[in-house]
């Protein structure tokens, strides 16, 4: 922990725009909605699942989205996710045998907090310790998965596959018990902080600037929705990715150095994000600029 | 995908916008005082002027990549901040540029612009070349 405070200090990091002390996640969440209800009035509550592509001003990315969902480009991956997901252990048993319900309409109450290890766990360590406890040996088990892609995209395509599943159902997770409350607030304190060379807090660029474009070719979506879509496929990256490298690459952007893939900072941070789209639709997975 | 985002600012800016993009090539169209991208990759003959050197930190993406919040004539830009027209009228002393430059957030802490100076994105002696080149703006 200290080696972490003391790399923020070294980033430069500082308190962002963190808005005094919130009384608790309930009402943090009805402010975080009526921002985004403020801001764009005429945009309706599901949509936000859609990403940037339903921000008002972005209707030429949204036009061109909706051509490439016609063959969605991640349908690719998420048929080796399919496959993984269906073909059968060593043992005979399968990765639906793990989950309640054989993995079907659950997705929405991830991540979640486990009174047993005492953390936050995600839709990826789940479907990690299912692997392993049967006794099977994917390269994402052992792999640097913040350095290797390609074990870090078998993982996101299970997880796509896993997530599809759930298509439709409505973001629900609880972090009423005291230790997801922490993980809860650590999650927070992060998205308001200012990090990077650049000094852009994960609030500016998807609450201040959401709706805005970047030089003229790269959209900013608003944080409201923000996990409902992954994995997610970005045109530029071709491929299906984990959220967490998103994060990584948001992080980089502002010239931050990024934590780990499956790094508890960003389960927490995960967390968070996933509370604030509370009650929105999955539509993981989809396709992203 | 290349937006292409004009505004009207003058009559005779708006003359001059229209000649310009019956002139020039689409894309990256001369920018300020007709400047061409190609003068800052010329490593045999590197530009001399500060003008033109602060114009190349400008456009340079890991320097100041000033086009991609501000509105610059004749770039490609973003449309988070105000457009960057008039600045010598706006901003009459140069100190004053150069603190908004090194230090955005002194000016208003909750500003997303970069503090260059502060978090040593631009030395002080490439900040004294972007407030040159602005001040053509
Ligand atoms: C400098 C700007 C910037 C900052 C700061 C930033 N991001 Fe992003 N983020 C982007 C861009 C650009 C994209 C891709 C376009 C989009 O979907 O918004 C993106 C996409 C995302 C997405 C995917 C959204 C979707 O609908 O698929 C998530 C999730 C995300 N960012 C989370 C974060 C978090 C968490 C932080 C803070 C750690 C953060 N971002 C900080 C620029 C930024
Ligand atoms: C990430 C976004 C961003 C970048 C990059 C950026 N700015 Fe800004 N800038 C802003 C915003 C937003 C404002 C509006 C004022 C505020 O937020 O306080 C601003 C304001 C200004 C102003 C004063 C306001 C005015 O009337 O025009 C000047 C001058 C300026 N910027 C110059 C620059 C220069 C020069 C660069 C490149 C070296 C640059 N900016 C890069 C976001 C940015």
């Amino acid at each position: 922990m200290k080696k972490i405070l003391m790399l923020l200090a070294a980033l430069g990091v500082v308190a962002g725009t963190m808005p005094a002390a919130m009384a608790d996640p309930a009402s943090d969440l009805k402010q975080f909605q009526a921002f985004f209800k403020n801001k764009f009035p005429t945009v309706a509550f599901d949509e936000y699942s859609n990403g940037l592509y339903a921000l008002p001003g972005l209707e030429e990315y949204r036009e061109q989205w909706t051509i490439s969902n016609e063959f969605p480009p991640y349908e690719l991956g998420l048929s080796l996710g399919k496959k993984l997901w269906e073909t059968p252990f060593k043992n005979g048993k399968n990765f639906a045998n793990c989950f309640k319900n054989g993995g079907k309409n659950i997705a929405q109450g991830y991540p979640y907090w486990d009174e047993g290890s005492q953390k936050i766990r995600t839709a990826e360590m789940d479907l990690m310790d299912c692997a392993k406890k049967n006794g099977e040996n994917f390269s994402f088990l052992t792999a640097d998965l913040s350095k290797e892609q390609g074990p870090r995209v078998q993982l996101a395509q299970l997880t796509a596959y896993f997530y599809s599943l759930s298509q439709g159902q409505r973001v629900k997770i609880d972090v009423s018990s005291p230790g997801a409350l922490k993980a809860y607030e650590d999650g927070k304190k992060y998205w308001w902080q200012r990090r990077g060379q650049l000094n852009f807090a994960c609030a500016n660029c998807h609450m201040d600037l959401a709706g805005k474009n970047f030089g003229g070719n790269q959209p900013l979506s608003a944080a409201l929705g923000h996990t409902t879509a992954w994995p997610a496929q970005r045109l530029e990256w071709g491929r299906l990715e984990t959220i967490h490298q998103r994060y990584a690459t948001c992080n980089s952007q502002v010239r931050a150095k990024p934590f780990k893939h499956g790094s508890e900072i960003y389960n927490h941070l995960q967390l968070y994000e996933t509370y604030m789209s509370s009650g929105l639709p999955l539509t993981a997975p989809a396709m992203r600029n | 995908m290349q937006k292409s985002t004009n505004i009207v600012i003058t009559g005779a800016a708006t003359v001059l916008l229209g000649l310009g993009s019956l002139l020039a090539a689409p894309g990256l169209q001369a920018a300020g005082q007709g400047l061409d991208p190609k003068v800052c990759k010329d490593k045999d003959n590197p530009p001399k002027d500060t003008v033109t050197q602060g114009y190349c930190l400008v456009i340079e993406r890991t320097k100041g990549n000033c086009m991609g919040c501000h509105l610059i004539e004749g770039m490609s830009s973003g449309n988070i901040a105000p457009p960057m027209v008039s600045i010598k009228q706006r901003f009459p002393e140069k100190a004053k540029l150069r603190e908004q430059i090194s230090d955005a957030t002194k000016v208003n802490p909750d500003t997303v612009m970069p503090p260059f100076g502060r978090h040593n994105i631009l030395s002080a002696d490439e900040i004294d070349k972007i407030v040159e080149y602005v001040w053509t703006l």
